[in-house]
């Protein structure tokens, strides 16, 4: 799959698409596949410092896109800008736009606290409410919304089992949020954020906390997932960019440096300093 | 390390000293506690269970009972605390999860002076400027809106048990605010993140995810502003009505532990009454002692999990 | 983390459901918002009246002159100002010999059970109730010699002051880095020299504040002078007989049917809400400035 047969709808003009099935199946190799979501121009400082300059970037409906680069190159700051988690950060600040089914998501039209029920978030260490119990813990982002899913059970079972978790947890759904293993708690929090359905999950360094086994079980579960939501997953480790996913775009101190389809961007770097940072010359 | 035998025997005699130093806090405070217990003594094998129950306070006929006094300390910490606890911790919020940092500065120091103002300058205000104001224009308009209720019954005097316990709460405020602040503070910022990123509003967040987790701590919190409630002296001595009576209304004067021994303790020259004034502070210290040690074991907890 | 972030730029119309989200958050602002401001209100109203009702009776005479008999305008708390002092700094000569050690021990973790149990007792002998510091000095030291002092007040102090003493001296002494006190045990120095020589010097600052914070509470107490110290019309040096105190006085004549009193009440209550808050915010630079 080349670049140019990502189709970008045209924001603002273009009415607001429905939204997709989520079981659809998934656009074959050579049809044009859609951007689920794009970003355009971006900018994002913290105080006067920008940490992102003018980064533009496609997320293909349904795949998984890898963000890979050297520390500190706004791989997070990227992602968080995504879903406006960003903004928490006092003193921060953002230009250009984040497209989601090609209207700007810093347009006004969304509200950051609807914009992130669309758009999920897994962090880099496992997070889960200690308070809560596991139960709780996958329902919460319904819970603190005060909102009711309408067959509590069913969302607890099936974000369990898309999260594949199911089986090592169905007998203690009432044990604490804190009791799980650290890979256990991690696909806790992947079943969190998905049981309140989002169009794209954002997994920042999902599996940095893990050992490899735990490591192995997220992998298969990015794959599991991919058809049905679209994935950006930021990692440092670049044989899971390339084991996980159908593009990567490599950031280098704020800067978008290169993005292509995976295979192409590991065999064949088109920038240097790509090619210094995938055979591990710096970073 | 320096082997030299005369040296380690400095850094011995050094170390011994410094366990000797923190023995001695620990010394002072089973002093404390052995001193009013011994002293009280008398009146507590006399009058027994009765010298809790009982109401009269009669030191002519040597009739000692605590009832009223330990009801006016629950009465006023109760009023206090339930001014006091949404303040203080809506007060904790705004310091930790809204004021930029400066602004938090400010307030925090603010807060903190309000916790330095000696107790009797919070007396002397309440007695002439509280006291006046909830005598001439609170209290009649309470009584107009309410008056048929019995909490709110009989002159308005100024002082009293509603009076206490509102100053009170302007002293334990502080307390709670900045002990919440702290807990609060220990919270770790993935909690909240995670909870943004569900999209929870800031309100949600604090609600269903800083707040549980901070539980306990905040819990200490407010057990500490009841120490502190329970234990004041000069403020309510000033404000409180000094009358040894059980009435039901908070407009009504009335007695504390502490206000009855600051008061009486000088006047007191037969050993029976100054036994009976030393079973008041039995009384007074056995419950703040129990709160506070509870109350540090909590936040402890929740900063410790952090 | 501020919660305003997130906040919408622009509204555009939205579910009910996510108009009372947005409806209650907006609502739970301004009630915190609200709280701060009735917190803060006392304060202001506090120091004001302090103010203006002690300023105009304050002059050089009621902070140098004795008190006059009732009924005779002038006169002032000269006494009880030195009172407040002697009894103030009486209290540290007690409380800082051992509650800067018992602090160090606190802070060196060597017998982490023991630290623990004194820990535990420092923080509970500072909710006990002054008053009952007060009875516990008098029972110690009245009662056996039969009258009132300035020694069993500067004791009840002493009592109070401990636990601040204690516990802040263990909090900066906490904060000197370890590879200092390192490199000095590495040189071969004995611990206690080490101690004395790098750790409290390093630290002074804080401990310094530490003693200034627990002298300015020590000298706004009134409940547990009114036994010992028990307040005198006097100019007294004697640390075996009764000494006034400005709490004292001010209690005093506060609660007194004159009118005269009333107004050096007040003017007391300025002295002393100086005395106490100047101290707070002195002991607060020196924190903020803590070395190392
Ligand atoms: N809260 C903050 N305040 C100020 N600067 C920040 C903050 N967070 C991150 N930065 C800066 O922004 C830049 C990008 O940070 P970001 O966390 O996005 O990097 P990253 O690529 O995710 O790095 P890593 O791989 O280490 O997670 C860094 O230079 C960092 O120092
Ligand atoms: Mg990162």
């Amino acid at each position: 799959m080349s670049l140019a047969s990502i189709l970008v709808p045209l924001p603002d003009r273009s009415p607001p698409p429905a939204r997709r099935v989520v079981t659809a199946p998934p656009a074959a190799q050579d049809e044009p596949r859609v951007a689920k979501m794009v970003v355009d121009s971006l900018s994002a400082y913290y105080g006067r410092n920008a940490v992102l300059r003018n980064v533009s970037l496609p997320f293909v409906e349904r795949t998984v896109t890898a963000i890979i680069g050297p520390s500190g190159c706004g791989k997070s700051t990227l992602v968080r800008c995504m879903n406006r988690m960003h903004e928490i950060i006092p003193g921060t600040s953002v230009t250009g736009r984040v497209l989601l089914d090609g209207r700007d998501v810093y347009g006004g039209h969304l509200d950051p606290i609807e914009l992130r029920r669309r758009v999920g978030m897994v962090f880099q260490k496992p997070n889960p409410f200690p308070t809560m119990t596991v139960r709780d813990n996958v329902l919460a982002g319904w819970r603190l919304t005060g909102t009711k899913p309408p067959d509590a059970d069913a969302v607890v079972e099936d974000a369990l089992r898309r999260a594949a978790l199911w089986d090592e947890v169905k007998d203690r759904l009432k044990a604490p949020g804190a009791s799980l293993s650290g890979g256990q708690a991690q696909r806790l929090c992947i079943a969190r954020a998905l049981a309140v359905q989002p169009d794209v999950l954002l997994m920042d360094e999902p599996c940095s906390a893990l050992d490899p086994i735990a490591t192995a079980r997220i992998e298969e579960l990015i794959h599991e997932l991919a058809p049905s939501v679209t994935i950006v997953i930021v990692t440092h480790n670049m044989q899971q960019a390339a084991r996980v996913s159908e593009n990567t775009a490599f950031l280098y101190m704020g800067e978008l440096v290169e993005f292509g389809a995976t295979a192409g961007l590991f065999t064949r770097p088109a920038d240097p300093r790509t090619e210094d940072y995938i055979t591990g010359r710096f970073g | 390390m320096n082997a030299r035998p005369s040296s380690s025997r400095v850094d011995t005699a050094f170390q011994a000293s410094l366990v000797l130093a923190g023995l001695g806090v620990a010394t002072v405070l089973a002093g404390v506690a052995w001193e009013v217990l011994s002293l009280s003594g008398e009146a507590l094998s006399k009058g027994g269970i009765g010298f809790l129950t009982g109401t009269t306070w009669d030191p002519v006929a040597e009739e000692f009972g605590a009832l009223p006094a330990l009801y006016g300390t629950l009465v006023t910490s109760a009023v206090a605390l339930l001014i006091a606890v949404p303040l203080g911790i809506g007060s904790a919020v705004f310091l930790s999860e809204m004021a930029t940092s400066r602004v938090a500065t400010v307030v925090g120091v603010l807060v903190d002076l309000l916790a330095a103002i000696p107790s009797v300058i919070y007396g002397l205000w309440g007695l002439f400027v509280l006291a006046p104001l909830l005598r001439e224009h609170v209290q009649p308009a309470v009584q107009a809106a309410f008056g048929s209720l019995p909490i709110f019954a009989g002159p308005p005097l100024g002082v009293g048990y509603g009076t206490a316990g509102l100053l009170l709460a302007i002293m334990v405020i502080p307390v709670i605010t900045s002990v919440s602040r702290e807990v609060l503070r220990a919270v770790p910022d993935t909690q909240r993140e995670a909870a943004y990123a569900l999209g929870a509003t800031p309100f949600e967040v604090i609600k269903g995810t800083v707040f549980p987790f901070a539980r306990s701590g905040l819990v200490g919190a407010v057990v500490l502003g009841l120490g502190r409630a329970l234990g004041e002296t000069m403020a309510v001595t000033m404000v409180i009505g000094n009358r040894y009576d059980i009435s039901a209304s908070l407009f009504a004067p009335g007695y504390t532990l502490a206000a009855v021994i600051a008061n009486e303790f000088a006047e007191a020259f037969s050993p029976r009454y100054l036994s009976a004034l030393a079973g008041l502070a039995v009384v007074l210290l056995g419950t703040t002692l129990i709160l506070n040690a509870g109350a540090r074991l909590l936040v402890r907890r929740v900063k410790g999990a952090a | 983390m501020r919660m305003d972030a997130a906040e919408p730029a622009v509204r555009l119309p939205a579910s009910p459901r996510l108009r009372w989200r947005r409806f209650v958050n907006r609502a739970f602002r301004v009630a915190v918002f609200g709280a701060v401001i009735v917190v803060l209100a006392p304060l202001v109203a506090i120091l004001g009246t302090v103010i203006s009702r002690g300023a105009p009776a304050l002059d050089w005479d009621f902070l140098t002159s004795l008190p006059k008999p009732v009924g005779e305008t002038g006169g002032g708390v000269g006494h009880a100002i030195l009172g407040t002092l002697i009894l103030a700094f009486g209290g540290l000569l007690m409380a800082v010999p051992l509650g800067v050690p018992a602090g160090v021990f606190l802070a060196s973790d060597r017998m982490p059970r023991l630290g623990g149990v004194v820990r535990m007792c420092a923080d509970v002998l500072a909710g006990v109730p002054s008053i009952v510091v007060g009875l516990f000095a008098y029972t110690l030291l009245v009662l056996p010699f039969k009258h009132f002092s300035a020694l069993a007040g500067a004791f009840a102090l002493a009592v109070i002051m401990l636990p601040t003493i204690a516990r802040t001296t263990e909090e900066v002494v906490r904060l000197v880095p370890s590879t200092l006190t390192e490199a000095a045990l590495a040189l071969g120095a004995p611990r206690w020299r080490v101690m004395l020589r790098v750790v409290l010097p390093s630290a002074g600052k804080g401990v310094a504040a530490g003693i200034i914070a627990a002298f300015s509470r020590g000298a706004g107490e009134t409940a547990p002078l009114m036994f010992t110290a028990f307040g005198s019309q006097f100019l007294s040096l004697s640390p075996l007989q009764p000494i006034a105190a400005l709490p004292l006085v001010l209690f005093n004549y506060a609660v007194s049917p004159y009118d005269d009193w009333y107004a050096q009440a007040w003017a007391a209550a300025l002295v002393l809400a100086v005395l106490v808050l100047a101290g707070n915010v002195v002991a607060r630079f020196a924190m903020a400035r803590r070395s190392p």
